[in-house]
């Protein structure tokens, strides 16, 4: 941390928040408020002599509110940049000035209740996203007793009460009568590993967690009787089962079971934990002097703020999502973005700093390089067609359509460098004013007709996303899935490229069955370009029924890159539908669609 | 010849017996030698190795050649290094198309080669007809500003930031609240190696 506030490249913007991002991979321009401090950091040497006259009490957030800090305050001793801050909203010195003791008693008149929140505008060639984690609140989970028993914490908690910085300095003791414990238990996976209330996933770090904190109390207190309830002990890590042989060595009961109940004893605030030990196939009562919950990791709240100003995606449980779960790890959709730490999903120190050294090398790539190519994927606009009316530059995920306006009559143009190349714009242009470099119109016109020249009733139009739905299918072949032989496959980066006009014309052209594929919309790799297809699809459905089409032979599946399973499956569905169309319904889809263009 | 006219190469791998276990590999070359716009039409053994790719640019410089489809395996394995191949000998890039004849044929209709075949035929026929229509792309450069910003002060964002710094480049690393360190400054001891976190 220090070296942080050392480095002489490093500029360090504490309290201070992203609020407006723009630009592309190599060329972003990035807004921050740097929230004011009420007290000059560069001034401010950390002596103290202001927070003993400040008469305001509050709880201490970096202490879990288990000891008080005042309305001017330092976060904890070491924190960089090293200077106090005020509180505002706690301070009563402000406007009108009606206490103001920190001020007089600063010799070096570093306190200022004018300060006012400064925006600092960057200009950077590549960003990473640490924004971290929350720790899951117990509250939900009643049965534990978090709100209700004093004696019951979580693991944080414990972090502070044992720490030699922290209320007790170190001096570890239960929060009721501040005595030296003898019984303590850890229940694990809280807010982890559930269906309904709290996460699905594995937070991670839990496990882990606890074996340390039972031997850092077996080193201090050798007395005190530790039990831990547990689902699944995972101690996959290098040195992580040594660790956790040391803590059963160490005589560390380890009880396989969640707890149903905690119970206080009112006279010794005692906790009666009743529990189902699923290894010895009994119903078991342990009565703690203090129980600690092994509580999990969440998204931060704010994560979806940055996923906005950066344009990422998120998995379903909210942490962003990696370009590629093995292969791109630190990569995100957006180019020139990287992620590190648990932003990307809940990890330990050493992941987190393996990660983040990795999103650094990643960056350097661009970095080191004094210009960058950009894939030649981009849109060209027809200028002659073009009627101003700004869809495409609605549409776009990325913002890379700028300048268009109906009223004026001013043209779009295309900031290439932010373009990914989706081709949602042009699928939604309403005049076809837009086609794709090396993914354009008349090559996927070219590609309809030679597929559906000879026998076109024999097959099946698939148009597939690069990223999710054509792996699946490579995924399929991988995994030696067989279907039957009659789909062709038309790959577009994304599903947002699939136009109308293609879906139109193979249908003109005598398809069957046209089945428009992506991925899911969690996944989507140009943020929600998927939600144009599925818009677009809905309104085809529509016309095709107006038209006394069957809109079934119309078919949306969302299929990732590791379902090849689905891929296969939806292939032979696909295959049982062709079959149920007649030659009369394709001759008349082909008559009626004929008419129309 | 005239300048514009397309000659398109079409190099059909058999893959070991990847693809020639399952589908009439010479069959699907003679039925893209005849495929309108097709100059060459070559089956190899393993096209993506050295002799393969060798194979392809050497035909490129001979033939004329100035599209190439590979039929092979999925674009999302080889199409790099097929690029880069037709490049070396000056062709551009986006020159290449691929015609997925193993994840998405061979290897999903083991037991029907006459389908097998047939399928293959028309994915090769489908390429061709793309590769007629390939333009040269231009691939546009942007400049880099030459700094990084890192969100977040916890223990990935010090790192990252350091890393970053100490490689020489500019780095601002924002942080919300207003000390860095994260909730890892909030631990007593960490494991495995039970050290202090600060």
């Amino acid at each position: 941390m220090m070296d942080v506030g050392r480095h002489p490249r490093i500029k360090l913007l504490a309290y201070s928040e992203v609020e407006e991002v723009s630009g592309y991979v190599g060329n972003f321009k990035v807004k921050v408020r740097k929230k004011a401090r009420y007290v000059d950091e560069e001034e401010c040497t950390a002596c103290g002599d202001c927070v003993e006259v400040c008469p305001v009490i509050r709880p201490d957030e970096y202490q879990m509110g288990l000891s008080s800090r005042r309305a001017i305050y330092i976060p904890f001793p070491q924190g960089v940049p090293s200077s106090y801050i005020i509180n505002i909203e706690e301070c009563l010195g402000v406007q009108p000035i009606a206490c103001g003791k920190c001020a007089e008693k600063c010799d070096k008149g570093c306190i200022d209740f004018d300060m006012k929140d400064q925006i600092v505008e960057l200009e950077v060639g590549t960003i990473i996203v640490a924004v971290g984690m929350e720790v899951y609140d117990p509250t939900p989970l009643d049965e534990y007793g978090y709100t209700r028993f004093e004696n019951v914490i979580t693991t944080l908690e414990f972090e502070r009460l044992i720490d030699s910085g922290g209320p007790l300095e170190g001096h570890f003791a239960r929060p009721t009568d501040g005595k030296m414990l003898k019984r303590i238990g850890f229940i694990q996976c809280v807010g982890s590993r559930a269906e309904r209330r709290g996460n699905p996933y594995c937070s991670n770090i839990c496990c882990m967690n606890t074996v340390k904190d039972s031997l850092l109390l077996r080193d201090h207190y050798p007395e005190i009787d530790i039990t831990v309830f547990y689902l699944d002990m995972r101690a996959f890590g290098k040195g992580f089962e040594d660790l956790y042989k040391r803590s059963k060595d160490a005589g560390v009961r380890y009880v396989r079971g969640l707890p149903g109940e905690v119970k206080e004893d009112p006279q010794t605030r005692n906790l009666l934990v009743t529990v189902e030990n699923t290894t010895a196939c009994r119903l078991e009562e342990h009565e703690l002097d203090m129980l600690v919950l092994s509580v999990g990791l969440e998204p931060r709240e704010d994560s979806k703020t940055i996923q906005q100003l950066l344009s990422l995606s998120r998995t379903t449980d909210g942490f962003f999502l990696e370009s590629h779960p093995k292969l791109k790890p630190v990569d995100t959709s957006t180019r020139g973005v990287f992620l590190a730490g648990c932003a990307e999903g809940p990890k330990d120190i050493k992941e987190s700093v393996t990660q983040a050294s990795a999103a650094a090398a990643r960056a350097q790539i661009i970095l080191n390089q004094d210009k960058i190519p950009i894939e030649a994927i981009t849109p060209i606009i027809d200028y002659d067609l073009c009627n101003f009316c700004g869809r495409c530059a609605r549409v776009c995920p990325y913002g890379a359509i700028v300048d268009v306006d109906p009223k004026r009559k001013v043209p779009p143009r295309v900031i290439e460098a932010a373009c990914a190349g989706c081709g949602t714009c042009s699928a939604e242009c309403p005049v076809g004013a837009i086609t794709q470099r090396h993914f354009g119109d008349e090559q996927i016109f070219a590609q309809l007709e030679a597929m559906l020249g000879e026998r076109p009733e024999e097959k099946i139009v698939v148009f597939a996303c690069h990223w999710c739905s054509y792996a699946g299918g490579d995924m399929a072949g991988v995994s030696r899935l067989q279907y039957p032989p009659s789909a062709r496959v038309i790959r577009t980066m994304c599903s947002g490229r699939t136009g109308e006009r293609f879906i139109l014309r193979a249908f003109t052209l005598g398809a069957p069955i046209v089945l428009v594929s992506g991925c899911h919309f969690a996944d989507c790799h140009y943020i929600n370009a998927n939600r144009w297809t599925q818009r677009r699809v809905e309104r085809l459905w529509d016309r095709l029924e107006r038209a006394s089409i069957r809109p079934e032979r119309l078919q949306l599946e969302w299929i990732s890159a590791a379902e090849g399973q689905k891929f296969a499956r939806t292939m032979r569905e696909l295959e049982e539908m062709r079959k149920k169309v007649t030659p009369e319904e394709i001759e008349y889809t082909k008559q009626v669609l004929a008419e129309k263009v | 010849m005239p300048e514009d006219e397309v000659r398109i190469g079409v190099f059909v791998c058999e893959c070991g017996l990847n693809i020639a276990g399952s589908v009439d590999c010479e069959a699907v070359r003679d039925y893209a030698e005849r495929l309108p716009g097709v100059a060459l039409a070559v089956r190899n053994r393993y096209t993506c190795s050295d002799p393969g790719q060798e194979e392809i640019k050497k035909a490129i410089v001979e033939h004329h050649l100035n599209r190439v489809v590979v039929a092979s395996c999925t674009p999302r394995l080889h199409e790099p290094t097929f690029r880069k191949c037709i490049s070396d000998v000056g062709l551009n890039p986006y020159l290449l198309e691929m015609a997925n004849i193993r994840e998405q044929c061979s290897w999903v209709h083991l037991h029907d080669r006459e389908a097998a075949t047939a399928k293959a035929k028309d994915i090769v026929k489908i390429a061709v007809a793309r590769a007629r229509l390939l333009e040269p792309q231009v691939e546009m450069e942007v400049p880099v500003t030459k700094a990084a910003l890192v969100i977040g002060g916890g223990v990935a964002g010090i790192q990252a930031a350091l890393d970053l710094a100490d490689a020489g480049h500019q780095v601002y690393l924002v942080e919300k609240e207003p000390s860095i360190g994260g909730k890892m400054a909030q631990l007593n001891k960490t494991f495995p190696t039970m050290d202090c976190s600060i």
